[in-house]
């Protein structure tokens, strides 16, 4: 990421010039004004085109001030505090720009801690403020009191409590410098009620100073000319991508170097879209879910290049058998990363597209053609495949978003079976345009996020269809977004991928647990997903098998003025292969069913 | 199953570069090390850093916080074990939160160390002398006394301060106040 000092300064508007047309961006006013505007006037000059949230008590001073200076500011009144933090998330995700939530005290913030630590997991840009007792009343129990602060320390970036109100436009500042930069995160700002009721002259900086934050950008140049020495020697090079890349915006020079030195390329969950999954050099996903090619091919190389990725253990299994010969090459940007799961041999600490950069000149042209044929030979012994029959089954709904698409759409998912299946068959071509929960796995995410993601995507003028595929469990969970989706006219098309269950824990029961399937069935409880549709005034239409699957695609995409929810009744035996079980080594993976299958 | 049980070079390096043991059965290095500090002068950042420890599961010896010459930073000490992995993880996390200045392992570089205590002990006309005798072999102080008691304090590196305690042990010892420890580098000698 940028080290983004830029600000612009305007002059100085004449006193007294209370409301200005919503396009005037004001960076001081000469008179005093209340904390509220402060704060507002502090997002307006910090860029924010949109901020999702939810009003109570202790931010009414902000609301009222939003209605007062610029009715047309463009806030989205989201249903749960949750769906705002996930809609943040999905719309920095898509847009690459901070995803920003208002809430209330209490609460208010406590709803937004799963979305906080979901965006802290994944490093999404987000300022989060949430609304705070007047500071005389903190620590007294007061009505909807909460310690937002203390409750989100371990899972914020970093925090703060606005103590006066002559700190507030500093404060805002530093936040989104904070969540921006470096490996992005989110950021919580405290604004207790008597903070932005009090007055101060409004002046937002043009600069931020954090002496003990720095963010690092080029590479030592001798740890890059060491990197470039080891990949010119490997006979067996890997490159491993992960949201790291996508975030510094590195996919460009990731291709070209990959293609000319003939590295092949796996990614992570998040590394999806980060190089085009048509390549010939595409490995696909590796880890729990990747391809059975990836995962041999990461356990037979002799150099991993891990760009921008942290070695999750979703990635590597059990870590003292992974990638047993390699010699690791960690191109990253948060230090703490470094060598922390497995130990990088050549350490570069910057920026990924810098490092990229760096690096582009030192790679020749290499030949791995015997590398690419043994990876070939796994990739032939076992391919991503699935049963093709009567049912209709997941992933041949995700195939045919696909075909809808031509991988030309930011697809957003949910957590689970449906997930791993998009990851695995919706073959991503471009840099955001897969958007999920993956380091806190949020089941919820899905729905709300893809209806940030359309606002980050209306605002840009994209006209690229956002998809939603979700699970019939997750989308339940924050389900109250889509009439605000509808409201706001967003043509999202929301697949759920809709097998009665709790699919994934199904699946895990079914192989560990001795198909003991406890509390994982949804029959009896999942709403008429086509009528909570309708009631949400979206449109909401139904497939039970192939050929219905396709006619109701084609009938959704016809749909441009509010979103439309897909419930595909799939097979409920599906289960994702390959796997490798939690905790086993990335060699023992599990190509297909090894227990009998008591639905079928 | 399919694993071997021989370990690939590359697997001993990098068990050898986070200091666990290579062969089953042998001890891992664990070593204690005391990290110096600098943070943001404020009850938040102080926080922040010991919430880091106990959100990922790092242990703390001994802690102390104190403001330096420049009132708006403080300086902690923390005494903390781990393998080489553990430090080098601590160490990177530590510099990583927003509010930290600076961050440096005395531990292997030549530092000063020391702590200090209050040891209050009864005493009684029989063991009165032999106690002052401890004390003074020590170099305590006596910063109270009443009729059957003292209030020693000493300042040291912690192995005589646990030593001094030790010796104390036999006699009552009513109450024990440690600061724990702080640090800092020695200067080098000019050339």
């Amino acid at each position: 990421m940028r080290y983004d000092t830029h600000t612009k300064v305007h002059p100085v508007g004449p006193a007294g010039d209370a409301l200005p047309t919503p396009s005037t961006e004001i960076v001081a006013t000469r008179q005093r004004v209340s904390g509220a505007e402060v704060f507002l006037r502090s997002l307006q000059a910090e860029g924010v085109t949109v901020v999702f949230g939810h009003p109570g008590g202790a931010v009414i001073k902000v609301y009222d001030e939003m209605a007062r200076i610029d009715p047309d500011f463009l806030h989205v009144l989201v249903r749960h505090e949750q769906g705002g933090t996930h809609a943040a998330e999905g719309y920095a995700k898509a847009t690459g720009k901070v995803g920003t939530v208002l809430v209330t005290s209490g609460p208010g913030a406590t709803n937004t801690v799963t979305g906080i630590a979901d965006a802290y997991m994944d490093s999404v840009p987000i300022v989060v403020f949430t609304g705070q007792v007047p500071t005389g009343l903190i620590g007294n129990d007061a009505f909807q009191e909460c310690d937002a602060v203390g409750v989100t320390r371990s899972i914020t970036k970093h925090s703060y409590l606005v103590r006066d109100v002559n700190d507030l436009a500093r404060t805002v500042k530093e936040a989104y410098h904070i969540a921006r930069t470096g490996r992005p995160g989110p950021v919580l700002v405290d604004l207790p009620k008597d903070v932005l009721l009090d007055t101060a002259p409004f002046r937002y900086p043009e600069s931020v100073s954090i002496r003990g934050y720095s963010v690092p950008r080029m590479g030592r140049p001798d740890k890059v000319a060491r990197a470039a020495r080891m990949i010119a020697e490997s006979k067996r090079p890997v490159f491993y991508v992960g949201g790291g890349a996508i975030n510094s915006g590195a996919s460009e020079k990731l291709r070209e170097i990959a293609q000319r030195a003939r590295i092949p390329v796996t990614t992570t969950l998040h590394g999806l879209g980060a190089f085009p999954e048509d390549d010939p050099l595409s490995l696909r996903m590796l880890g729990m879910h990747g391809t059975w090619w990836a995962n041999q091919a990461i356990q037979h190389c002799d150099t991993i290049i891990a760009v921008g990725a942290r070695f999750d253990d979703r990635v590597t299994g059990k870590l003292d058998s992974w990638a047993p010969h390699a010699s690791v090459i960690h191109i990253e940007i948060d230090q703490s990363c470094i060598s922390k799961n497995v130990f990088a041999d050549c350490a570069i600490l910057g920026d990924a597209k810098a490092v990229l950069e760096q690096l582009d000149p030192l790679i020749q042209r290499k030949d791995t053609d015997a590398w690419l044929a043994e990876i070939d030979a796994w990739r032939q012994e076992c391919p991503l495949i699935y049963d093709v029959d009567e049912k209709l089954r997941a992933q041949y709904v995700i195939e045919c978003l696909r075909n809808k698409t031509g991988g030309d759409a930011v697809v957003l998912t949910d957590v689970g079976q449906h997930q791993m299946w998009t990851a695995q068959y919706f073959r991503f071509l471009h840099p955001r345009t897969h958007i999920t929960s993956g380091g806190l796995g949020t089941m919820g995410f899905g729905m709300p996020a893809s209806m940030g993601a359309a606002f980050g995507l209306r605002e840009a003028g994209s006209d690229r269809p956002v998809v939603c595929i979700s699970g019939d469990g997750g989308f339940v969970m924050n389900a109250q977004e889509l009439s605000v989706a509808a409201a706001h006219k967003l043509p999202i098309k929301i697949a759920v991928i809709n097998n009665r269950f709790l699919g994934m824990v199904r699946q895990w029961q079914e192989l560990f647990h001795a198909e003991r399937y406890s509390h994982t069935d949804l029959s009896d409880t999942n709403p008429d997903f086509v009528r909570l549709a309708e009631a949400c005034n979206c449109v909401g239409l139904r497939a039970t098998n192939n050929e219905e699957a396709v006619n109701i695609i084609d009938e959704a995409w016809k749909v441009d003025d509010r979103p439309v929810v897909m419930d595909f009744q799939v097979a409920k035996e599906e289960m994702v292969f390959p796997m490798v079980p939690a905790g086993a080594a990335t060699g023992d993976m599990i190509t297909k069913r090894i227990v009998p299958n008591s639905f079928v | 199953m399919s694993e071997a049980l021989i370990l690939t070079p590359q697997q001993i390096k990098r068990k050898k570069a986070a200091g666990e043991p290579i062969e089953p059965g042998e001890d891992e290095l664990i070593r204690q090390h005391t990290i110096t500090v600098l943070v943001e002068n404020s009850i938040g950042s102080l926080i922040r850093v010991i919430n880091m420890f106990a959100a990922r599961g790092f242990n703390i010896e001994s802690i102390t916080v104190g403001p330096t010459d420049d009132l708006t930073v403080s300086r902690m000490h923390i005494v903390t074990t781990g393998n080489q992995r553990i430090i080098a993880q601590i160490l990177r996390q530590l510099s990583r939160l927003v509010d930290t200045i600076e961050v440096e392992d005395l531990t292997g570089i030549n530092f000063v160390e020391r702590e200090l205590c209050l040891v209050k002990v009864q005493y009684t006309p029989q063991s009165r002398a032999e106690i002052m005798d401890v004390n003074t072999v020590f170099r305590g102080k006596v910063v109270d006394i009443t009729p059957n008691a003292f209030t020693f304090e000493l300042t040291g590196p912690t192995p005589k301060i646990d030593a001094f305690i030790n010796m104390m042990r036999p006699h009552q010892i009513m109450e024990v106040a440690r600061s724990g420890r702080v640090a800092m580098q020695r200067n080098h000698f000019p050339d």
